[in-house]
């Protein structure tokens, strides 16, 4: 490449004024590879949702419960497969900081709705023969270095009193993005220790379909037949259900991409002044090469570039130091269990890094290659 | 042979006929050159001179092909320019024209030899064959020595002989020089004028030169004079008007 000092030369002509530029895409693009890991870490469960179970939940909100006597009502309704409810339990282990989801759950139907999970089956016997026995997922165990055996207290927010259970299965998932966080135990237990307060209540049903195609009609159906009972409910599938769950996080992920827009807008103005000035600081130079002979074109692509070459390699040390971030893993001790900058994530922040080169150069370098040289040598 | 009449024949290099610039300042009308006839031949060296404002940077640029004339041809070794468009006249210029400004206009982040190279980049030379004709030119200009040098690293002088070496490396047909000495002491003039006359007396270059200096004016063969508009043949003492014998 006969131009390469060209265009070399001119990065470094001002080099803290470069460095200052560079430095503003790496920080963007850093910025934005936290986003995606943050917006990664909220949507994982919608990657991971089965296309073939619906969620059913009540239909004031998800946290009112339903009867217990929905289970067989659900299961007697044409297209379902099989069904399973679920608890949510709420409860804190050690410090409110270490949180991670725990559900009191119905064994072996559960155990059946989810065949990502698996379980070595000498664990899961020993587990459902212990009325305090417990699972965890394999990166929850790892996280609280808990080994099958351990005792492990639970104080209750929802469900008063100090919660004692025997981990006795640990459970891993088939795919990378499956939820290992996760603490299990018996529907039962919770059932019998709150007979009072949550004596015939569940939480929410999944349910299984024979055919996902079906699943849209069947949740109708569900809706309707439970419709004008004291207990109405809602059925959506398990990836809408995790889609709205999404949207609840929405806020905080609107204002994550509102502040990512605006730093990007930003950075679009000081990367766009910055090539306008560096054009104009150069305006002689430019017209002298149009006088050697270099086209109009020429010149306009070298502005280009030059604002490109400095997006690129802003945008790369960013992306960088974001996937390296990533490759530490979880920074918050388990509030983003799925922490993790996906390859695509890297290609869309490299194609935005240069887009905003191309966009902050391209005026400048339509000038510069408009520019006529006695207007410009005229100029003192 | 310097001819300002129009009555040249076909054989000159550069042949300038009924040559009209206007320049539109708001409202007024500014007409810089009326009706101008030039011919000059191959291994010609000709002075312009005129107040300042009379056009002769006008001039210069019309016959190095940045600006087009309001009217009127100019024709370089059978090539009528005046009627080129844009891309087309900016190759030619490549291939013609070698021009030297007051203001030298070097690149400040390129070194010397990066400058004298500039013009060949846009010739299909090799990288060795572009080393050696950059080294010829600054060895013809006395730089063999600066090469890796910065724009800032050189007198005013040095740096006019190495944008003179821009000027001459890729071989042009002719040299535009605007005031090549106006930035510069009486010593660094006269070393740059006797730079150029070597390049016409040894090298055959074509050279056309506005200058503001007497003296460096007296080292052409022909004295022109802008005045309304038009050229006309200075009368120098010790010197026949119509410039070279
Ligand atoms: N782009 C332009 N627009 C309007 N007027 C112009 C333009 N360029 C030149 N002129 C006018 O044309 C006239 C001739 O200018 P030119 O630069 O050719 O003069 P000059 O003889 O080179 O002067 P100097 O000796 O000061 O360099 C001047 O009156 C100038 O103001
Ligand atoms: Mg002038």
């Amino acid at each position: 490449m006969k131009y390469r000092h060209l265009i070399i030369a001119n990065l470094f002509r001002k080099k803290i004024r470069t460095t200052l530029t560079l430095g503003s895409f790496a920080v963007a693009l850093f910025l934005f590879g936290l986003l995606a890991i943050v917006r990664g870490a909220f949507s994982q469960g919608l990657e991971v949702a089965g296309s073939d179970r619906l969620v059913v939940v009540n239909k004031v909100s998800i946290i009112q419960p339903l009867p217990v006597a929905y289970q067989q009502r659900l299961e007697r309704i044409p297209g379902i497969k099989e069904v399973t409810h679920n608890n949510w339990f709420g409860g804190i282990y050690q410090d409110p900081k270490n949180f991670f989801a725990q559900f009191a759950i119905d064994d072996d139907t559960f155990h059946s709705m989810y065949p990502e999970f698996v379980i070595p089956g000498d664990q899961w016997q020993s587990y459902k023969q212990d009325r305090e026995g417990a699972v965890a997922g394999v990166k929850l165990a790892q996280r609280f270095g808990w080994k099958v055996g351990d005792r492990i207290p639970i104080k209750g927010t929802i469900f008063p009193g100090t919660w004692e259970f025997n981990l006795r299965a640990i459970y891993s998932g088939r795919r990378p993005a499956d939820d290992t966080n996760q603490f299990w135990f018996h529907y039962k237990y919770l059932e019998e220790r709150e007979n009072t307060y949550w004596h015939g209540l569940v939480g929410w049903y999944v349910v299984k379909v024979n055919n996902p195609d079906d699943a849209v009609k069947i949740a109708k159906t569900i809706d309707t037949t439970f419709a004008n009972s004291p207990w109405e409910t809602k059925t959506d599938t398990e990836k809408a259900f995790a889609a709205s769950f999404v949207k609840q996080m929405g806020n905080i992920s609107f204002l994550i991409m509102s502040i990512g827009a605006v730093v990007f807008f930003t950075l679009l103005l000081v990367a766009g002044n910055t090539m306008a000035i560096a054009v104009r600081e150069r305006i002689r130079e430019l017209a002298v090469l149009k006088a050697v002979g270099f086209s109009d074109n020429f010149v306009l692509l070298l502005v280009v570039f030059e604002s490109v070459v400095v997006a690129a390699i802003g945008g790369a040390v960013g992306l960088t130091l974001a996937k390296l971030l990533s490759l530490r893993g979880d920074p918050t001790g388990g509030l983003l269990p799925f922490f993790y900058l996906p390859p695509q994530a890297v290609a869309a922040g490299a194609v935005l890094a240069v887009a905003v080169g191309l966009a902050a150069g391209i005026w400048p370098a339509y000038s510069a290659g408009r520019l006529r040289v006695v207007d410009a040598l005229r100029r003192v | 042979m310097v001819r300002v009449d129009g009555s040249g024949n076909g054989s000159s290099l550069v042949r300038v006929r009924g040559l009209d610039k206007k320049y539109q300042r708001g409202s007024e009308e500014i007409h810089v050159l009326q009706g101008l006839n030039l011919d000059v031949d191959r291994g010609d060296f000709v002075a312009f001179m005129g107040p300042s404002g009379s056009g002769k940077t006008t001039l210069l640029n019309l016959l190095g092909g940045l600006d087009l004339p309001t009217r009127g041809t100019i024709t370089v070794a059978g090539d009528e320019i005046t009627h080129l468009s844009g891309g087309k006249l900016t190759t030619w210029r490549a291939r013609h024209v070698g021009f030297i400004f007051q203001m030298y206009n070097l690149i400040p982040v390129l070194t010397a030899f990066q400058n004298v190279e500039l013009p060949l980049l846009l010739t299909r030379l090799s990288k060795s064959e572009r080393k050696q004709h950059v080294e010829t030119a600054l060895q013809v200009v006395g730089l063999g020595d600066r090469m890796h040098h910065y724009p800032r690293q050189l007198s005013g002088g040095q740096e006019q002989r190495v944008a003179i070496a821009r000027a001459i490396v890729a071989d042009p047909t002719f040299l535009l020089c605007d005031e090549p000495t106006g930035d510069l002491d009486r010593k660094s003039a006269d070393e740059i004028m006797d730079l150029i006359d070597r390049l016409v007396a040894e090298h055959g270059k074509t050279v056309l030169l506005v200058t503001h200096d007497p003296v460096a004016a007296a080292r052409a063969h022909t004295l022109l004079h802008l005045d309304k508009g038009v050229l006309v043949e200075a009368h120098r003492a010790g010197s026949t008007a119509g410039g070279r014998n």
